[in-house]
């Protein structure tokens, strides 16, 4: 008889909760512990193999770095599992839904990858001689065309690095246009809804923000905005579809209100989405709109970056883009980098832009073409009312519907119930959910802005739905030791942003 | 000494035509925790309701408006190391700062602390 | 369509369940004429495929810097990148996560964030590091702003021998605010007086080491001369595996340090995305744009990591923020630490001299030809040479060989014709002898 082999069954086991067991490493089974680089590695390890540096004569002229710098070195395995341990702390796309109003947290399509590490794509310099990169001056043309078909403008200017530098672009756009005229004005009208970086940069081009009330259905209110109208207005800066997730209905109004005075108006494209392949802002009259190609044309969020905003501009500000931009020639394509006609308002970063941002978007682009690109917007605005529509008897919706690809929520629901907005966004995280935006727009209290996008599947959604019914119930149950301290399932707990920002440590030092 | 108090929940002690000025409980309790405070500079000269300090907790920043005209005379510099001073003492050693008042007449404008009691009981 | 999980079924469900018809009831705040009633005039969706072989047309019709003898620097380097990096920055936790703004789930960013800024902190010189910016030229933008923020003067005095790009874009994001850019020339190999253009209104001086020409300075002087006028020092690093050898910016008395960190763990990319480098003194701390990532604990005690000193930033601050900016570097960031970690102390200063010593051996070759002149004493892995004939058709009939030889300087200074023989020559550790060998024989073809 072959007795070999150990126990298989369950029965024999009688503890299992390890409630109380610690462990010595600190680890729990998959979710592990990880120092810092300076505490695991040292200044000595390495984990490159590099050739030997043959003798020379330095032509360093003394200004050399004698003293230790104090980086910390790891072997290739050490950092393998450094990284790798460390990146299974957080939340991300691949992992689960992000609600997250006015972020698009759409899936990020692994082809983009592929292609953008061609290496006619990748491993090009930007100042190579022209005639060298004549694929890449065709590939931005191409993003070009996509995007000024899909806005129906007729200028774009890509250099901008993120969707606030887009928003500094087009104002500036503005202000030298108006410039030239002679009447730079000093004012810029924006909703009290708008984003924060809407008024950061209006004050980076020296104008004052005015800002205007909604109407009670949250949009913005025209009668108050042609008050504040005036000769002293250079442009509105206006959110389309808006930040509580709403189609501006009165948007040709305001736009010609804005240009009747001499003034123009700004769009910022963070909820192009919604809308992307089914209007052209162009048709609403907008004159500057950038378009945030980490949101609406998936290129991955990265942990907070990097972004690209390139800027749509109407006829009346192309003439004042930045430099530098791709032409086509009669046989081939040039990049203009001075500016000869006088009238560009200068240069906004060094070289040409996010080419490997551009690479991204486009792949996804053609992925999804004309006819996938308006199912983009009509599936993202049908998830969002489906949402909207199955949680609206339960929780404080602050607009009547239909939304547009998100919806907004207020904290009315959880009145007297000891729960705040934060709270029960810490107990979603619990649920294995990153909360959706809180306490955004300012314009509601205690505001929850879900977009869950066209990426997710109607069980996917159906399943955040399910989790966010339970949760009210939960709430209104007065089961509030379940929000207070959540999370509890997160590799931490709730931490301390108070002592962080009074006692700022911003970097590791060696004990003394 | 007097001390008075304005709308925008400042407090200010007057004493031989110096005013110290601080916020109040009332309003520490509704800004949390405060986590730094952007001080005037000695020297610097101001007219009723200018910007004068900035009270910043974790997620917002409120601007402190002067309630006199005057020069400023002393700035709290524990509250540098330790703005917590603001919440646990904000009418004591939370202070942020004194300035020298030019025209008396201004703090007719203001609150007594009776008065003050009714306006936030009226917020309520 | 791969990317779109909804089916023609679900689509009906969810449309009953919110009491409308047809898709376009959900548009209706759309005016009439703008919602669109067929498909923009763009291609249809195409197969993957279809989309690769689209990029690969577009791939070959470029040159890759690493199919040909390649010496083109210029503020963007081509470094090796060890393997290792790219595997974990396409790891979904990386790519795909948000912000970190819910700690909680997002250890794994800020914790690489705050080693990001220790290395930088450390490799600077200087107290304390932000998470970065999208680039070196928008960081050295953003350092006059701040610089003007600190001492309350307008006046930024800028060298003539920083990158072109760097100055225009300083020149750029002060247009419209009460900043004054005092430029100045280019002087090639030559010193520069910047001192004696500093008056009571100056908030800074702006200079770069090494320099766009390749020159090395040590700014202790200038540091020391401008603190005792109450005015800041800024100095920006185009190569920051320069830092591995030459004095830090920190040592010489800079009080911001703004750099471009694209040499480390992020390849050419045409010119983006790349990692903004940004580094002040403590006491400057409140006053810097961008993220920081700060050291705290959670409720059980655990150290943790978090975003912090948000106060400054425009989701709060609105328009008294320091600066308008959302995003940072992300994953280009990540991929810095990354490799900066694998390289840690040794691998470094083992990198920098790899660099340097192929530079000079470079530049020992390049001695012999007529018609060539080094013009600089000092350099790292960068140098500036004059030619007899103009650099900028030197370089175009280099190309038809298949190398691409420098950058001429005429393609940043149009309009100074006494730079037009200029050509600024790159070495690094990618750059074979063989490499060398070509471009100086190819060089003597030409120049003869």
């Amino acid at each position: 008889m072959n007795n070999q082999g150990r126990p298989t069954g369950i029965d024999g086991t009688t503890e299992t909760s390890n409630a109380g067991y610690e462990t010595y490493t600190g680890n729990r089974g998959l979710a592990q512990v990880e120092g810092l680089i300076y505490e695991i590695g040292d200044t000595q390890r390495t984990g490159v193999d590099l050739p030997e540096v043959e003798e020379f004569e330095s032509c360093i002229g003394g200004v050399t770095r004698d003293n230790e710098i104090g980086l910390a070195g790891l072997t290739e395995p050490e950092a393998m599992r450094h990284y790798t341990r460390l990146s299974r702390k957080n939340y991300a796309i691949d992992l689960g839904l992000y609600p997250l109003g006015s972020c698009t947290m759409k899936h990020n399509p692994r082809l983009n990858e592929k292609v953008a590490r061609l290496p006619g794509v990748a491993d090009i310099h930007p100042l190579q001689p022209i005639s060298t990169v004549q694929g890449a001056l065709d590939l931005i043309d191409t993003l070009a065309h996509w995007l000024k078909t899909l806005t129906g403008m007729p200028a774009v200017a890509m250099s901008p690095k993120a969707g606030a530098h887009g928003e500094l672009c087009g104002l500036m756009a503005i202000r030298s246009a108006l410039e030239a005229k002679g009447d730079a004005r000093s004012i810029v009208l924006a909703p009290e809804s708008a984003h924060g970086t809407n008024p950061a940069t209006a004050a980076l081009c020296g104008y004052k923000v005015k800002p205007i009330p909604a109407t009670e259905d949250g949009r913005v209110d025209l009668d108050a905005m042609k008050e504040a109208l005036g000769p002293d207005v250079a442009a509105i800066m206006v959110t389309n579809p808006n930040t509580c997730g709403l189609f501006e209905r009165e948007i040709i109004e305001i736009a010609d209100a804005v240009h009747a005075i001499g003034g123009y108006f700004y769009c910022d494209g963070a909820n192009f989405n919604a809308i992307v392949g089914k209007v052209r802002p162009g048709d609403l009259g907008v004159d500057a709109m950038h378009i945030n190609l980490h949101k609406t044309f998936s290129t991955p969020h990265g942990g907070g970056g990097p972004g690209a905003g390139p800027v749509v501009l109407s006829e009346a500000l192309a003439p004042y883009a930045p430099i530098p931009y791709v032409v086509m020639g009669e046989e081939d394509f040039d990049m203009v980098e001075h500016d000869t006609t006088g009238k560009s308002f200068g240069r906004m970063t060094a070289f040409h832009g996010q080419m490997g941002m551009f690479t991204r978007a486009l792949a996804y682009m053609m992925s999804h073409g004309a006819d996938g690109l308006a199912r983009v917007a009509e599936d993202s605005v049908l998830n969002a009312n489906y949402v909207l529509a199955s949680l609206k008897d339960i929780m404080s919706a602050s607009f009547e519907g239909p939304c547009m690809h998100e919806a907004l929520f207020d904290d009315r629901f959880l009145k007297d119930t000891g729960v705040s907005t934060l709270d029960f966004s810490k107990a979603m995280i619990d649920e294995g959910y990153h909360p959706m935006t809180m306490y955004f727009p300012l314009v509601v209290h205690g505001a929850m802005l879900i977009e869950p996008t066209e990426s997710e599947s109607k069980q996917s959604v159906d399943q955040f739905i399910g989790m966010m019914r339970y949760l009210v119930e939960k709430a209104k149950a007065g089961d509030t030791g379940r929000f207070t301290g959540a999370p509890y399932n997160a590799p931490l707990k709730r931490l301390d942003e108070t002592g962080a920002a009074r006692n700022p440590v911003l970097r590791w030092t060696a004990a003394e | 000494m007097t001390t008075y108090y304005s709308e925008d929940h400042e407090w200010i002690n007057v004493e031989s035509g110096v005013g110290t000025v601080g916020i109040t409980d009332y309003a520490q309790n509704a800004l949390g925790d405060i986590v730094f405070v952007e001080v005037p500079e000695v020297g610097d000269e101001l007219a009723k309701g200018d910007e004068v300090a900035v009270v910043e907790s974790v997620k917002a920043a409120s601007e402190i408006y002067s309630p006199v005209t005057g020069e400023i005379t002393a700035v709290n510099e524990d509250l540098e190391d330790n703005a917590s001073l603001v919440n646990s003492s904000a009418g004591g050693d939370g202070w942020f700062f004194k300035i020298s008042i030019s025209d008396d007449s201004e703090l007719e404008g203001l609150m007594d602390a009776d008065g003050y009691k009714t306006f936030t009981a009226g917020l309520e | 369509m791969r990317y779109l999980p909804l089916s023609t079924d679900d689509r009906a469900e969810m449309l009953a369940k919110i009491c409308v018809e047809n898709i376009n009831d959900l548009f209706v705040d759309v005016p009439n004429h703008a919602l669109l009633k067929g498909l923009v005039d763009l291609p249809n969706h195409m197969t993957e495929m279809e989309v690769e072989q689209n990029f690969e047309a577009y791939s070959a019709k470029s040159v890759a810097a690493g199919s040909v003898p390649f010496f083109v620097g210029a503020g963007a380097y081509r470094h090796h990148v060890p393997a290792s990096v790219d595997y974990q920055i396409q790891r979904g936790e990386y790519l795909t996560a948000y912000t970190p703004y819910q700690p909680e789930i997002s250890q794994g960013t800020l914790q690489t964030l705050y080693e990001f800024q220790s290395q930088v902190a450390q490799i600077t010189g200087m107290d304390v590091a932000n998470a970065s910016m999208y680039d070196g030229s928008t960081a050295c933008g953003e350092a006059a702003l701040m610089a003007c923020r600190v001492t309350r003067k307008k006046r930024i005095i800028v060298s003539g021998n920083l990158h072109p790009h760097y100055i225009d874009v300083v020149k750029n994001l002060t247009k419209f605010t009460d900043g004054v850019v005092v430029d100045n020339d280019p002087t090639l190999n030559k010193p520069e007086n910047l001192i004696d253009q500093v008056d009571d209104d100056t908030a800074c001086v702006i200079v770069q080491n090494p320099d766009f020409f390749g020159n090395i300075n040590d700014f202790s002087d200038l540091a020391d001369a401008l603190h005792e006028r109450k005015k800041l020092l800024v100095i920006v690093n185009t190569e920051v595996v320069a830092l591995g050898a030459i004095k830090s910016p920190g040592e010489m008395g800079a009080d911001i340090v703004v750099g471009e960190g694209q040499s480390i763990g992020n390849g050419l990319n045409y010119g983006g995305p790349y990692v903004g480098l940004f580094a002040t003194r403590q006491k400057y701390v409140r006053q810097m744009p961008g993220r920081l990532c700060g050291e705290t604990t959670d409720a059980d005690g655990k150290r943790g990591f978090v975003l912090t000193l948000s106060t400054r930033e425009q989701h709060i601050r609105r328009e008294k923020a320091t600066s308008n900016i959302c995003t940072n570097a992300g994953l280009c960031t990540l991929a810095f630490t990354i490799h900066m970690t694998l390289l840690g102390e040794k691998g470094y200063r083992h990198l920098a001299q790899l660099n340097h010593a192929g530079t000079v051996k470079l530049k020992n070759k390049l001695a012999g030809i007529d018609g060539l002149e080094v013009l600089n004493e000092t350099f790292f892995n960068e140098f500036t040479v004059r030619l007899s004939n103009n650099a900028a058709e030197v370089v175009e009939t280099l190309v038809e060989n298949d190398v691409i030889a420098g950058l001429p300087v005429s393609r940043l200074y149009p309009d100074r014709p006494e730079l037009n023989n200029i050509l600024i020559i790159a070495v690094t550790e990618t750059t074979s002898e063989d490499d060398m060998d070509i471009l100086v024989a190819e060089l003597k073809e030409v120049l003869k």
